[in-house]
C-alpha cells in the first residue's frame, strides 16, 4: 500500500519538476506552505480537514504568490512518510502540522526545520518545543473547568452528576481533570465516570446503564458532543424527567444548533475548535504577505458558547 | 460431519450438557448481576440490555453460517456502517417523492447492498482463493473508508421527517416485546431452520468440517461458502435496519470492533471456530452474555473504570474454560 502511494508520489514529483522548470521565474517567487494533518476518521478531524481546505482556497484566492498544500495522513507512520515526500518534492517555506503523536513526529519535523522551514505546530505539541516557531492549541482543562463552573452555578453547588469520558488520552485526562477539580470545591457529587470512547453508540448504552443504576441524576456531562447526542437519545427514551442538564463540549454543529435554539437541557457548549488549524495557517501566511511576523505559543480559550455568541462557532457546511 | 455424527452416538446425556454450556454461563452471569445490583433485574434494564444485544445477535447468526462452513468474516462491523450509510442516503433521497414509504424502500436497498457486500467477500474468498481472514480484513478497510468518505469524517443523519415514523423499529414493542428482539427471534428461527433442517445446512457443516471430503461427495464447497457470506451480508443489513432509528445517523465509528464481539458471541455459543459445527441458539446466548457483562461493569462499583476491559476478558475466558470442563 505505502509503496504504491510512494510510487504514485514519485511520478507526481517528476511531473511537478517539469512544471516547475516550465514556469521558471514565476515559480521562484512562490511561497509554499505545507499543511500536514490527520485524515478525517471522526467528527473532529473531519472538521480539521474541512477548515484546512477552506484556508487553502481562501488564501490562494487572496494571495496568488502563496501555494498551500494540504496533505492528510491516516496514521503516524503515514504522516512521517508524507513529511518526507513533501520536503523532497519542493522547498517548503513553512510547515503547519497537527502531529498524530508527539513522540513519533518530533524527529521528522526537526529534519524539515533543518532545511530552514518555518514550523507551526497545532493542537498536539512535539516533545521538544524548541523546534516550533509557532504553537497554536486549545485548552482542554478549560473545556472541563468552564463547563463545571457553569454547571455548579446552575445547580446551586448541589446535586448528583454522571460523567462520560472518551478514549484514554491526554486530551481526555485533561478535560476530566479540569471538570473534577472545579466540582471538588462544591457539594456536587460525581456519581460515576466511565469510558464511552467518544462514540455515540457507546454513550447511548452507557447512559442507559447510568439511568438504570442511579434513581436521581441532576446533570450529565459527556466530554464531547458526539457522545452527548447518544446521551440525549437515552434520556429521551427513558422518560426520566429529573435530569436538568446534559452538556457536551467541542462545539459540534448539531449541538451548536441546539444552543442557538435555546434548548433547555443543553443551553451551552464549550469549544475546542477544529478551526484552530485555519487560524494557524492564516498566521503563517501573514508573514509571507504583509510582513506580520508571529512567534510564540497561543492557547485558545474555551469560552462558553451561549445563544448570544453561538453564531461565531457555527459552521453549517463543515462536517463537524 | 463425521465428528458430529460420532459424538451424537456417544450418548445423549453428555451432548445435552455440552449444548447447555452457553445457557448455563448466561444463567451464572445473570445470577451474578442480581447479586451485584438489585436494579439489574428491573424491567427497563433487562429490556435495554436485551434490545441492545439484538444487533450483535443478528449479525452473529450470519457469522454462525460463515464460521461453521469454514470461513471467517472480519468485515461485518465496517459493512454494517457502510450499509447504514447507503440506507440513510437512499431514504433521504427518496423522502421527497415517497414520504414515509422511503423507509421501506431504503430498507430494501439496504438488503440488496448487504447481500452484494457479502457476495463480494464470498467471491474473493472462493473464486479468488484468498484466506478469508485476509480477504475480509481487506474489505473491512474498504467499507470503513467508504463510510468515512461518504460522511467526510462527520455523520450522515437521517431526514427529520423520517425519524418519527422510523423510531418504533428500535424503540417500539409488540405486546411488550421490543421490536428488535422480535426481529432477532425471526432471524434466529429462520437461521436454525436453514442450518438444521435443510440440505444447505448440512452442506455447510460438511464444507466446514472437511472441505476435501465434502468436495468428493459432490458438494460444491465454493458455492456453499459464497452463499454463507451472502447470508452474512443479509444479516448485517437486517441489523442495520433496526440500528438506524436508534441514533438516526451513520458515522465513521458506527459498528467499530463489532466484528470481534460477533466472533466472540459465536464462539462462546459453542460454534467451532475451525468450522463444521454450528449452534445458532448458543450464538444468541453468547451475544446476551457479552451485553450483560458490559451492563454489569457499569452497574457494579467494584471495577475501576480503567480495568473494565480486563475484567470482561477474564470473564469471557472463564466462560470458555467452564464450557470445556462441562464437556
Amino acid at each position: 500500500m505505502t509503496t504504491i502511494t510512494r510510487r504514485a508520489l514519485g511520478l507526481l514529483t517528476a511531473a511537478s519538476f517539469t512544471a516547475l522548470a516550465a514556469t521558471g521565474v514565476l515559480a521562484q517567487e512562490k511561497r509554499v506552505i505545507a499543511v500536514s494533518i490527520p485524515a478525517a476518521t471522526h467528527g473532529w478531524t473531519g472538521g480539521v480537514v474541512y477548515h484546512a481546505e477552506q484556508a487553502e482556497k481562501e488564501i490562494e484566492a487572496a494571495f496568488p504568490n502563496i501555494d498551500v498544500i494540504v496533505k492528510t495522513s491516516p496514521s503516524a507512520t503515514a504522516q512521517v512518510s508524507a513529511l518526507e515526500d513533501l520536503a523532497a518534492a519542493q522547498t517548503l517555506d513553512a510547515l503547519v502540522i497537527l502531529p498524530f503523536t508527539s513522540e513519533e513526529l518530533t524527529g521528522p519535523v526537526e529534519q524539515v526545520k533543518a532545511a530552514g522551514t518555518f514550523i507551526a505546530v497545532v493542537d498536539r505539541g512535539l516533545t521538544d518545543p524548541a523546534i516550533q516557531d509557532l504553537y497554536v492549541a486549545g485548552d482542554n482543562i478549560a473545556v472541563g473547568a468552564n463547563t463545571a463552573k457553569w454547571l455548579a452555578e446552575q445547580l446551586g453547588n448541589e446535586g448528583n452528576v454522571v460523567v462520560l469520558r472518551g478514549i484514554p488520552t491526554v486530551i481526555d485526562d485533561e478535560r476530566i481533570q479540569g471538570f473534577t477539580e472545579v466540582i471538588e470545591g462544591t457539594n456536587i457529587e460525581i456519581l460515576d465516570i466511565q469510558y464511552a470512547n467518544w462514540n455515540q453508540d457507546e454513550a447511548f448504552t452507557l447512559m442507559q446503564d447510568y439511568l438504570a443504576k442511579y434513581p436521581q441524576i441532576d446533570a450529565v456531562w459527556a466530554n464531547d458532543d458526539d457522545m452527548l447526542l447518544g446521551v440525549l437519545e437515552a434520556i429521551r427514551e427513558s422518560g426520566r424527567t429529573e435530569i436538568k442538564y446534559a452538556l457536551g463540549g467541542n462545539g459540534m454543529k448539531d449541538v451548536i444548533e441546539m444552543v442557538m435554539a435555546g434548548d433547555a437541557m443543553t443551553p451551552i457548549s464549550t469549544p475546542y475548535p477544529p478551526s484552530m488549524i485555519k487560524s494557524a495557517i492564516y498566521m503563517v501566511a501573514g508573514q509571507f504577505t504583509g510582513q506580520a511576523p508571529m512567534r510564540g505559543s497561543f492557547k485558545l480559550d474555551a469560552p462558553l458558547i451561549t445563544p448570544e455568541n453561538a453564531e461565531q462557532f457555527y459552521f453549517p457546511d463543515s462536517p463537524f | 460431519m463425521t465428528a458430529a455424527v460420532a459424538s451424537q452416538s456417544a450418548g445423549p446425556r453428555r451432548i445435552r450438557w455440552a449444548d447447555m454450556g452457553p445457557f448455563i454461563a448466561l444463567a451464572v452471569v445473570v445470577l451474578a448481576g442480581v447479586m451485584i445490583n438489585s436494579s439489574f433485574l428491573s424491567g427497563t434494564n433487562i429490556a435495554n440490555v436485551v434490545t441492545r444485544s439484538a444487533f450483535v445477535a443478528i449479525i452473529a447468526v450470519g457469522a454462525t453460517f460463515v464460521i461453521s462452513s469454514g470461513g471467517l468474516d472480519l468485515s461485518v462491523g465496517s459493512m454494517m456502517a457502510f450499509v447504514t450509510g447507503i440506507m440513510i442516503l437512499a431514504m433521504n433521497r427518496l423522502e421527497p417523492s415517497m414520504g414515509g414509504y422511503a423507509i421501506v424502500a431504503g430498507a430494501g436497498i439496504g438488503l440488496v447492498v448487504g447481500a452484494l457486500c457479502g457476495l463480494l467477500n464470498g467471491l474473493i474468498v472462493t473464486v479468488g482463493k484468498i484466506e478469508p481472514f485476509i480477504a475480509t480484513l481487506g474489505t473491512m478497510g474498504i467499507f470503513r473508508a467508504l463510510i468515512t468518505w461518504m460522511s467526510d469524517g462527520g455523520s450522515i443523519p437521517i431526514e427529520r421527517s423520517l425519524r418519527e415514523p422510523y423510531r418504533p423499529v428500535y424503540f417500539g414493542d409488540v405486546l411488550g416485546i421490543p421490536v428488535p428482539v422480535i426481529l432477532t427471534l425471526v432471524v434466529v428461527l429462520v437461521g436454525a431452520f436453514v442450518l438444521y433442517r435443510t440440505k444447505y445446512g448440512r452442506r455447510c457443516m460438511a464444507a466446514g468440517s472437511n472441505a476435501d471430503v465434502a468436495r468428493f461427495s459432490g458438494v460444491s464447497v465454493a458455492k456453499v461458502r459464497t452463499t454463507a457470506f451472502v447470508i452474512q451480508g443479509l444479516c448485517v443489513a437486517i441489523a442495520a435496519i433496526c440500528y438506524i432509528p436508534r441514533l438516526g445517523a451513520a458515522t465513521p465509528t458506527t459498528g467499530q470492533l463489532w466484528e470481534l464481539q460477533v466472533i466472540t458471541a459465536v464462539v462462546i455459543g459453542g460454534t467451532a471456530l475451525r468450522g463444521g459445527k454450528a449452534r445458532v441458539w448458543g450464538t444468541v446466548a453468547g451475544a446476551l452474555i457479552l451485553e450483560v457483562i458490559a451492563n454489569l461493569m457499569v452497574l457494579s462499583n467494584m471495577v475501576s473504570e480503567y480495568l473494565v476491559a480486563a475484567v470482561q476478558g477474564v470473564i469471557i475466558i472463564l466462560a470458555m474454560l467452564a464450557h470445556r470442563f462441562i464437556k
